[in-house]
């Protein structure tokens, strides 16, 4: 079951580059909540501060306070065990390219030293199911590589890698900026199912896409948040004037 | 534009492009054309010696026709395999840390100049180090001193290769792994190595086909072996200097020893480097290279 996650005054910077403000919010558990925002804004780098993804990069760092269900991210865990609980779909489909589907989807529990063989080949059906690519892979799981499919199911084969792993948060950062409409309906169509197990959190580009996948939304600008509210709201009502030029098409 | 100016511009661009494929196909053939000629004049001079006896015989003595170079074939595969074990995995434990651990730090680049001076210390000079190092201090030339003076001049070309190999892994399969929950270490290990593999293979395949030539550096410490040995730790054959001794001495029949040792010396390279592409690039691996 996934959890919610609460966000208190959280600062990030690229070197100097103040890329998030203050930003606080309130993530609901069992919920997909999309973030939207033009480039740059930080949205990007928010959830990448959810996982401890940001600071691998030298010189990113971080302040403030993100818990996880009753987790405090960055005090009571190392960044790895935060990132089995987080599980993280990014812009481009990036399968291993060595790997078969099969060693594709269960790396994250073999790489972290997970050995049993029948609850792997469970483990890999279940995951794969979920990700709606079981049958159009389940007769070459072991004989073709992860990097032969095309883009759109390499982008539910990694869906598949971050559920092995059995995580409570799933990230998606622009999970279907790179495939073409057919494959971004099939992982909306995934993204529905998959959020009355999982917390989901959504960048995206696509408005369109927040308004049918997301019951939350939160609209990013210059590494603020500028409002946070139910998607119905911010389409339809938002209160800040910034969200309301920007869903409009006025900029961004 | 007019379509009189149209036509005319596509002619040129026909032209043009012709005129680079040309160009392009005569640069390949200029590459070939050196390794064809020395590999069929080879064969012209040398393969009329080969028999069963060069494979299974040791040299005949001065004055007797005849003989083999049976113990110079054993001898140089001995002293590369104990070339390859020092050099491969230095080589590829120095090129993981200058791409994935040391990156950015002075010591990663103090590391890679060292490397790449090292790669220009002519051949003859890593002998007389291995000769000074080994052979003065043991008292005797030996094998071993020959497959350590190889074995470091595999070093620098193992590690850059492998170096460049691995910043080419793309940066979205690193943070696919840390992810995942990864350890760092787990993840250079199991994923950017194994990706780069087939890369790093080709590194210590280019540095094995180059060392197993080298004649130089084994003057001064493996030194030839007349007689079947297979001790390491004493002065032991291998085919570059067999050649070396035979094409220098006034005797036609060892002049077409010489040839034929020649010719064994490219096929068994040849072989050996398609023998590791074979085994590694059988199974999911080929999707990746």
């Amino acid at each position: 079951m996934g959890v919610g996650i609460e966000v208190i005054n959280l600062n990030a910077w690229y070197g100097s580059n103040h890329t998030l403000q203050d930003i606080n919010l309130n993530i609901p558990a069992n919920h997909a909540t999309a973030l939207i925002g033009p480039s740059g804004c930080g949205k990007s780098t928010f959830v990448r501060c959810i996982n401890r993804m940001h600071e691998t990069n030298p010189i990113g760092r971080v302040t403030g306070t993100i818990r996880i269900g009753e987790i405090d991210v960055y005090k009571d865990a190392k960044p790895v065990e935060i990132r089995r609980r987080v599980g993280m779909v990014f812009q481009r489909p990036n399968p291993f390219p060595t790997m078969s589907i099969y060693d594709n989807v269960a790396a994250g529990l073999k790489l972290n030293g997970y050995a049993n063989r029948r609850a792997l080949d469970e483990i890999v059906e279940k995951s794969l199911k979920n990700s709606a690519l079981w049958d159009e892979v389940k007769d070459d799981l072991k004989k073709k590589s992860g990097a032969s499919l095309s883009g759109g199911q390499q982008q539910r084969l990694c869906i598949a890698r971050a559920l092995a792993v059995d995580p409570e948060v799933l990230l998606m950062d622009e999970p279907a900026s790179a495939l073409d409409p057919v494959s971004t309906s099939k992982i909306e169509d995934l993204i529905f199912q998959l959020k009355s197990q999982y917390t989901i959190v959504i960048v995206t580009h696509n408005m369109q896409q927040a308004a049918r996948v997301a019951e939350k939304t939160g609209f990013f600008l210059n590494g603020r948040m500028v409002e946070f509210d139910s998607t119905h709201k911010i389409f339809t009502n938002p209160s800040d004037k910034r969200t309301e030029d920007y869903i409009t098409g006025r900029f961004g | 534009m007019s379509r009189e100016t149209y036509k005319i511009r596509s002619q040129m661009r026909t032209v043009a492009d012709g005129v680079v494929t040309g160009l392009a196909i005569l640069a390949t053939v200029i590459v070939v054309v050196p390794l064809i000629a020395i590999f069929a004049y080879l064969i012209y001079k040398g393969a009329s010696s080969l028999n069963v006896a060069f494979f299974t015989k040791v040299p005949a003595p001065v004055g007797e026709t005849g003989g083999g170079m049976a113990n110079a074939i054993l001898g140089s595969a001995m002293v590369l395999a104990l070339a390859s074990a020092i050099g491969v995995p230095i080589g590829i434990g120095g090129g993981i840390f200058l791409a994935e651990f040391g990156r950015g730090t002075k010591l990663a680049a103090a590391i890679r100049f060292t490397a790449d001076v090292l790669n220009g210390v002519p051949s003859i000079v890593m002998g007389l180090a291995a000769y000074s190092l080994i052979v003065v201090p043991m008292g005797h030339f030996s094998g071993y001193a020959g497959g350590v003076a190889l074995g470091f001049m595999m070093i620098p070309t193992v590690c850059r290769t492998s170096e460049e190999m691995l910043l080419m892994v793309p940066h979205a399969i690193r943070e696919a792994a840390l992810g995942l929950g990864v350890p760092n270490w787990r993840s250079v290990l199991s994923i950017t190595v194994k990706t780069a593999s087939p890369g790093i293979i080709t590194g210590c395949m280019l540095a094995f086909a180059r060392v197993a030539g080298e004649t130089a550096p084994l003057v001064f410490t493996a030194l030839g072996n007349q007689f079947w040995s297979t001790d390491l730790n004493q002065p032991i054959a291998a085919l570059p200097l067999q050649i070396y001794v035979y094409a220098l001495s006034p005797y036609d029949d060892w002049h077409r020893l010489a040839w034929a040792g020649s010719l064994v010396l490219i096929i068994l390279i040849v072989f050996a480097v398609s023998l590791v592409r074979f085994v590694t690039s059988r199974g999911v691996l080929k999707g990746a290279s």
